[in-house]
């Protein structure tokens, strides 16, 4: 049986995450990303301490349980990565086994192999329909929610590319005969090909879901001078106790400091931009905040209840347009002069200095991201952790149809590796729909007799 | 009247395949057709392989087929596609005779033992209990049969369509069949109906051939067969032609549209035709800013003077036509022989035939070629090929032949139309084949010829010749794995002249060979390789060791594949009792009723967790 890979565990901060793993080479999957003992070497039902590496990078400090066939769940050889919770890092350890060659378990699927290997009762036949019917449609709507729009595009887009440049090669190879279709040599699609390895690197730094579980959301906090901007940063610091506050990476400049929530990390950052450059040179100005709120998921922006509604505050306002928001109203401890009927209808009012409409606010950060069902639904990391394989599968198949043009190689043989980018892309946003090729063919080929 | 073991309906390319492979494995077999002087004929173009259709008769050949030899006895031109590109798809194509292509194959016909040919019109079949037991011709005569295999192409209510005329009637003028079709339905079978076409004809000594380019034939010679000599003469090819459309003829095309059957000439057309070959109406309409559109004078023989216009079929009326016509470089004075028309056919949907193309509606009676839905004679050739072959092995009570997806081009083109369904005619496409880097031309005796000796289609003969072949390519195999060539100056200039890293440390000739630049002609020209072997094995040998890696990865993902084929479904399953099943992967399951866990994840609509359901249901229920 070909070797499958899922979190068994519900996933959350703090708490152990499992990751199973079954099948004839699991534990030679799990070997290659293990430094500690040669797992392949070990007696059977033995724990071993080590950690989980992504090239000379430690993931994770881990357990790792060898169970080898046939007294196990599955009957097959299982090994159980112990890791220590936390949604990014279970994640990348499912991510470098799916890389390495395991296959992301279906719904149900360790306990249907159990099944098949004659593990569970026949009795418990039905159940296990139910279970893989109930599961699949459980998770075929959170994985359809769970792709946004823009990555869909952004891979449609990618795929339309090596589509376009494997009906080309195709129509060559069907209708050699026709002089009037370039012929497409394997010169001609290098420039393309490394174009679209560009694309894909980009895609797969900043795929927001990837991100979103990776790096976690960043919120930008707008807003005049004295509105409460930094007490509330404290506010929600404080509350959910800030994990660092100052980290490496581009945003090391912006971000002021790190909470989590429902197990995601949300980076706040600084847009003291805005606030210097009131008066000074306004392009500067405008161009930091610009880059500031390009980098933001979500933007607050905070009004104050005891001021009137400024110039000011109308371009703020102006800028959220194009974002994800929320507008706060602060201080509503105090009078109200602000005229709220020239503002959007869906405020939340909050008075950080008497701690009133912080919970509100997390929720609505919560309900914007849709992080609680980040959270309940654990199959949702699961297609997150294999999109992003897949994303990374496409390129090493990039990488090879790049090398075997160098070895000068005929053309089709690189469209092997490109063919199966392609497809790794397609399961991504489950487009698997096979005469694909054959009809974006006939649409832009004019063939026949 | 006589009984048959095998009635086979249908004399085209299907139809004598069928009908040979019948009588050659000793069956006695009754091949029926409407016209015995058409029989094998090409009703279309002049032509027989292309890309991967050349692979087709290869294996054909491999399986003790005719179209291969038949092809390499009467063919005018020939032509290696894709030799500028790798072995994979590398594909043969002969202009063929219209003239002797048919006789050579009526020729064969005739001295075949166990084989009676019928001229006459089967109308109906004589069934009893869902079982066919024989044929009912026009005149109601009844010849009763094992097994009837249907190859009628394109005469089931055939209607020939130009202008706005329809005219019921096989290609050609040719007598249609009237009633086969209803009788069909009548059993239960679902008709669709496709349309394809054909353009027109030209006399030769009406074009002028110096406005067009001229395209030859290869000067290496081959053969389709993998078990005789090139009989033609390289250098005494004939050529073909090339010319284009032009603005002016796109004007009258555009101008005259309605007046063609496609585009409002007839209104009741419900035929689907193939996009691979659309009408000259299509192209100008679809690809509106295409400024030319290339065009092949192919002659049809040499025995007369038909060149067949290839790319410009339509269904315009003849007035159009003519204007059409003229309007082409080199063709201003061009006397049409024949009208070009566009055909409108029954054919019954393919997902009720089972891989062994027998159908499920009907025991005994199996379908080949253009009924099942195919277009192309090759496509049909190759279905007639195993149909024969499974008609004959249901006879004798053994297991069919199905060719998997892996193993041939054979295997996809059936697989594809049983477990898919089409609802246009389907050609063979190398794009099609997901192993295509196995299914090459080169390997096509290795991949299936011993099939054709365990059916009975290959002789002692040319199997002892294949064994030899084998035998040899793995000597030298063995012998390059244990050839070393060493660095030495001499050794590495050579290299270096042949673009090639030069060497550090010894290495076998076999490791050296997978280097893309370097061949074992090239090493023997340089002298650093001596052999003493057929061609053909040195061929063989290099081919597979510069792939070895490609070809292993693909093997691998055909195991898995093939892992899914051996599990086998039963056939009394009942598909509503598996309650877990989404309703859309049900209703697909329950057409097609395919043959094992394999099949059924290739049907659109039924998704992994259908197959785990259905995996699970099979282990209780049946306990496989």
């Amino acid at each position: 049986m070909d070797t499958i890979a899922a979190i068994s565990t519900a996933l959350g901060v703090g708490a152990i995450s499992i990751i199973r793993v079954s099948g004839d080479d699991s534990v030679k999957i799990v070997n290659k990303i293990f430094k500690g003992k040669d797992l392949t070497k070990v007696k059977s039902h033995t724990i071993h301490y080590g950690h989980i590496m992504e090239g000379e990078t430690a993931v994770d400090e881990v357990l790792v349980s060898v169970m080898l066939s046939p007294k196990t769940f599955t009957t097959e050889d299982v090994v159980e990565i112990n890791s220590h919770g936390g949604i990014a890092t279970t994640n990348k350890v499912l991510e470098l086994l799916l890389f390495n060659g395991a296959r992301l378990a279906e719904p149900g699927e360790f306990t249907k192999r159990a099944f098949l290997n004659g593990r569970i009762d026949l009795i418990e036949a039905d159940g296990i329909m139910n279970l893989i019917s109930s599961k699949t449609e459980n998770s075929r709507k959170l994985s359809m929610n769970q792709l946004t729009g823009r990555v869909t595009n952004d891979i449609k887009k990618l795929r339309q590319n090596l589509v376009e440049m494997l009906s080309h090669i195709e129509v060559n190879i069907d209708y050699p005969e026709y002089e009037d279709i370039e012929e497409l040599t394997t010169e001609k699609i290098l420039p393309s090909l490394l174009t679209f390895r560009e694309n894909l690197q980009n895609i797969i730094k900043n795929s927001s879901d990837g991100k979103l579980i990776n790096e976690g959301i960043n919120i930008g906090i707008i807003g005049r001078p004295n509105v409460g901007k930094s007490s509330l940063l404290n506010a929600l610091l404080e509350e959910e106790k800030a994990i660092v506050t100052d980290i490496e990476g581009t945003t090391r400049d912006i971000v002021e400091g790190k909470i989590t929530l429902k197990g995601i990390i949300i980076n706040f950052i600084d847009t003291a931009g805005i606030r210097e450059t009131d008066n000074v040179v306004e392009k500067i100005g405008v161009e930091k905040s610009k880059k500031i709120i390009h980098q933001c998921d979500l933007l607050i922006l905070i009004l104050n209840n005891n001021e009137l509604l400024t110039q000011e505050d109308k371009e703020l306002i102006s800028i959220l347009k194009e974002k994800k928001h929320i507008i706060l109203i602060n201080k509503i401890d105090l009078e109200n002069k602000l005229d709220l009927t020239e503002l959007p209808s869906n405020l939340l009012k909050i008075s950080i200095k008497e701690k009133r409409g912080l919970e509100e606010l997390k929720q609505r950060i919560v309900d914007i991201f849709n992080l609680e069902e980040l959270e309940t639904k654990d199959l949702t990391y699961l297609s997150d952790a294999r999109s992003i394989s897949l994303l990374k599968k496409s390129l090493v198949y990039i990488d090879e149809a790049v090398h075997s043009i160098n070895q000068n190689e005929p053309i089709e043989i690189v469209e092997f590796n490109i063919k199966d980018a392609w497809e790794s892309l397609g399961e991504i946003i489950g487009e698997t729909y096979k005469e694909e090729l054959l009809d974006e063919l006939f649409s832009r080929f004019c063939l026949g007799k | 009247m006589k009984e048959y073991e095998i009635i086979v309906v249908g004399g085209g390319h299907a139809g004598c395949e069928a009908a040979l492979a019948s009588a050659r494995i000793g069956h006695s077999t009754l091949l029926v057709t409407g016209n015995i002087k058409n029989i094998a004929t090409m009703p279309c173009n002049p032509s027989i392989g292309g890309s991967a259709k050349g692979i087709i008769v290869r294996e054909i050949d491999a399986l003790g087929g005719e179209m291969g030899i038949n092809a390499d006895k009467t063919l005018i031109q020939m032509k290696m596609l894709n030799s500028s590109k790798g072995p994979s798809v590398h594909s043969l194509r002969a202009q063929a005779d219209k003239i002797t292509y048919p006789q050579e194959m009526l020729k064969t016909l005739k001295k075949q033992k166990n084989l009676d040919l019928l001229e006459g019109m089967v109308e109906d079949l004589i069934v009893k209990n869902k079982e066919v037991k024989g044929i009912i011709l026009s005149d109601d005569t009844k010849i009763s049969s094992q097994t009837v295999i249907l190859t009628t192409g394109t005469y089931l209510k055939s209607d020939i369509l130009r202008g706005s005329k329809r005219t019921r009637s096989g290609p050609h003028g040719e007598n249609p069949s009237l009633h086969l079709s209803d009788n069909l339905k009548k059993y239960g079978f679902e008709i669709l109906r496709l349309k394809t076409g054909t353009p027109p004809r030209i006399e030769r000594s009406s074009i002028d051939f110096s406005q067009t380019k001229r395209e030859d034939g290869d000067k290496i010679p081959y053969t389709f067969s993998h078990d005789i000599s090139p009989i033609y003469d390289v250098n005494r090819q004939e050529p073909c032609y090339l010319t284009y459309t032009n603005e002016n003829t796109h004007k009258i095309i555009l101008d005259n549209l309605s007046k063609s059957s496609m585009y409002g000439g007839l209104n009741d057309i419900k035929g689907v035709g193939p996009r691979y070959c659309p009408s000259i109406e299509d192209k100008v309409t679809r690809f509106r800013d295409k400024e030319r559109h290339q065009l092949f004078l192919e002659p049809e023989s040499l025995y007369y003077d038909d060149i067949y216009l290839q790319g410009f079929s339509t269904s315009m009326p003849i007035d159009i036509q003519e204007k059409m016509v003229h309007s082409l470089k080199g063709l201003e004075n061009a006397k049409i022989l024949r009208y070009a028309y566009a055909i409108e056919y029954d054919a019954i949907y393919p997902t009720q035939i089972n891989a062994s193309l027998e159908t499920k509606i009907l025991k005994n009676l199996f379908t080949a070629g253009q009924i099942n839905g195919t277009s192309g004679y090759e496509e049909a050739a190759c279905q007639g090929l195993i149909a024969g072959i499974n008609a004959s092995r249901k006879i004798e009570g053994n297991k069919p032949l199905i060719l998997k997806r892996n193993e041939a081009y054979i295997g996809v083109l059936i697989d594809d139309l049983v477990t898919k369904g089409t609802i246009e005619p389907y050609r063979m496409l190398t794009s099609r084949a997901e192993y295509r880097l196995l299914l090459r031309h080169d390997n096509a005796d290795l991949r299936l010829r011993e099939y054709g000796y365990q059916v009975g289609l290959i002789s002692e003969e040319r199997h002892q010749k294949f064994l030899e072949y084998c035998h040899q390519i793995e000597k030298l195999k063995q012998k390059l794995l244990t050839l070393k060539l060493t660095p030495s100056i001499e050794v590495n200039s050579i290299l270096e002249k042949l673009n090639s890293t030069p060497l550090k440390d010894g290495i076998t000739i076999y490791e050296l060979l997978k280097r893309t630049e370097i061949t074992i002609e090239l090493l023997i020209k340089n002298n650093l390789l001596s052999l003493d072997y057929p061609k053909k094995v040195m061929n063989e040998v290099e081919i597979q060791i510069k792939y070895d890696g490609y070809i292993k990865k693909v093997e691998r993902e055909a195991e898995k594949m093939l892992k899914n084929e051996s599990k086998q479904i039963p056939i009394d399953i009942d598909y509503s009792k598996i309650k877990n099943l989404a309703s859309e992967a049900r209703q697909k399951l329950e057409k097609i009723r395919p043959a094992s866990i394999g099949q059924a994840s290739r049907i659109s609509g039924v998704n992994p967790a259908d197959i785990s359901i259905l995996t699970i249901y099979l282990r209780k229920n049946y306990n496989e």
